[in-house]
């Protein structure tokens, strides 16, 4: 049953600093509100625990993407709908356009944010994969100031985060690429558009002239209690060439790491399965390109 | 203000459908329920009030948006078309007057919303080329129908493409079924 409208108290700062000292005078109080794609989902189920809400839709400093010399800069509250219309951004990172585009259907993905993708903490984000694959560091803003940490890094345990009380994602940067990189962004549900991911990956992969792979990026997402990066995989691709057994090599590596459960989505045995198709699929391609 | 108060009501400015409007109202209470129930606007439907079904879709600045994803208080300051927009007057839309002629509606829950993510791809499109079968299914994928198992949705939606920008309009670009 939905929640009972009246008992929830919402506050709209105009500004960061006004923002972070309500964050700041209250340690806990408020519960940061972005695109509410999450949060009103929630209210409507009638388990939106928290009774006051901080609504940071007027908050300028937290808007907009810009391109710097080496790294674009993407403000907390932008959508995936303003990531797909930002075509130097798409461009560069073609996997996050993907990812982008995958997030439940374009009524969603004009609301809802990035930052409140990474903040809300699911196994399933759609963002996920992509921001591991695309090595994104996050700006995180109190009353004091603000440091900048890895995403790797960010997602403690399951719907665990380093945020801090009194902290909020302010911003998301990317580094830019070198060219050459071949890009993959999957995300496997019941249906195309509106289904929370059974397994989502995304790669990133360079390959020298000689056909070593001089890079080699993967991360999956809902098929253990944070997404993460394939590090044994990787290091197993290091500095080989891409063949047949190579690929068997960095499948039997991936295993490791998976630990997918059951639940009303899927089976972990399928998702099992299916991730290690994924990495397979990419690994072909990284393969096949340049090759005649 | 402890747990068991109510929040102090604010007031709600914006634009609906080219009229200003103001409204008193709780600040997390549902844009659906503010057009539906304060602006009286009932065109706007609720299906499955969580974001999934589409059939409370209105424009935001322009934008497509579940109405019953949106707090109040993110609504001030905005201009927001819903179906009683599109119409002019009496006459019908072309996209409204396709869902007539080709059986688009049942029951007509979803067609508010059918028609809004319609206007969004074309108020978008910049040229007619763009628009292959594949964008107008990605355009329709977060609006869900439960009577007309969508054939004649669809087929409402290509032949409003057709009537609007000619015969090579919502043409297949591969089987996308």
């Amino acid at each position: 049953m939905r929640g009972n409208i009246p008992a929830y108290d919402v506050r709209a700062p105009k500004s960061l600093t006004e923002a972070l000292e309500f964050l700041h005078r209250e340690p806990g109080a408020w519960k940061p509100l972005a695109g509410g794609t999450d949060l009103m989902v929630l209210l409507e189920m009638g388990v939106l625990e928290h009774k006051r809400l901080l609504s940071l839709h007027a908050v300028p400093e937290l808007k907009g993407i810009r391109e710097e010399k080496d790294r674009f800069v993407i403000g907390a509250l932008t959508t995936f709908g303003e990531i797909q219309a930002h075509a130097e951004l798409c461009r560069e990172f073609p996997l996050l356009r993907e990812a982008a585009a995958s997030v439940g259907a374009i009524a969603i993905q004009n609301r809802a944010t990035l930052a409140g993708n990474i903040a809300n903490a699911s196994p399933a984000a759609d963002s996920a994969p992509a921001l591991l694959a695309l090595d994104a560091k996050l700006e995180l803003a109190s009353h004091e100031g603000s440091r900048w940490v890895e995403y790797r890094a960010f997602h403690t345990g399951y719907k665990k985060t380093l945020l801090q009380q009194g902290e909020l994602i302010r911003a998301i940067a990317l580094p830019k690429l070198a060219p050459g990189y071949v890009h993959a962004f999957r995300k496997v549900g019941t249906r195309k558009a509106q289904a929370i991911s059974k397994v989502a990956f995304a790669g990133l992969a360079r390959k020298a002239p000689d056909g070593k792979l001089t890079e080699v990026r993967l991360a999956f997402g809902s098929v253990a209690p944070t997404a993460f990066r394939a590090t044994t995989a990787e290091s197993r691709l290091q500095g080989r060439v891409l063949d047949l057994a190579l690929i068997r090599d960095a499948k039997q590596a991936l295993q490791q790491q998976l630990t997918p459960i059951d639940d009303v989505r899927s089976t972990a045995e399928y998702r099992r399965r299916v991730s290690l198709n994924l990495l397979e699929d990419f690994l072909l391609q990284a393969k096949n390109r340049g090759e005649a | 203000m402890s747990p068991s108060m109510s929040a102090q009501k604010i007031t709600v400015r914006c634009k609906i459908n080219g009229q200003d409007r103001s409204f008193t109202t709780y600040p997390m209470a549902r844009l659906l329920d503010l057009l539906r129930e304060d602006a009286g606007l009932t065109g706007t439907k609720e299906g499955c009030g969580e974001g999934e079904c589409g059939a409370c879709s209105v424009l935001v600045g322009g934008e497509l948006v579940n109405s019953c994803l949106i707090p109040a208080i993110q609504a001030e300051g905005t201009e927001i078309t819903t179906i009683e927009g599109i119409a002019e007057g009496e006459k019908l839309n072309f996209i409204q007057q396709a869902f007539l002629e080709y059986g688009g509606a049942q029951c007509g829950i979803c067609t508010p919303g059918m028609v809004l993510a319609v206007v969004y791809l074309l108020n978008r499109i910049k040229k007619p080329e763009d628009l292959t079968e594949a964008a107008l299914r990605t355009a329709l994928a977060g609006n869900l129908c439960r009577c007309t198992g969508y054939t004649k949705i669809f087929e409402s939606v290509v032949r409003a493409c057709h009537a609007r920008f000619g015969a090579s309009a919502g043409a297949s670009s591969g089987d996308q079924r």
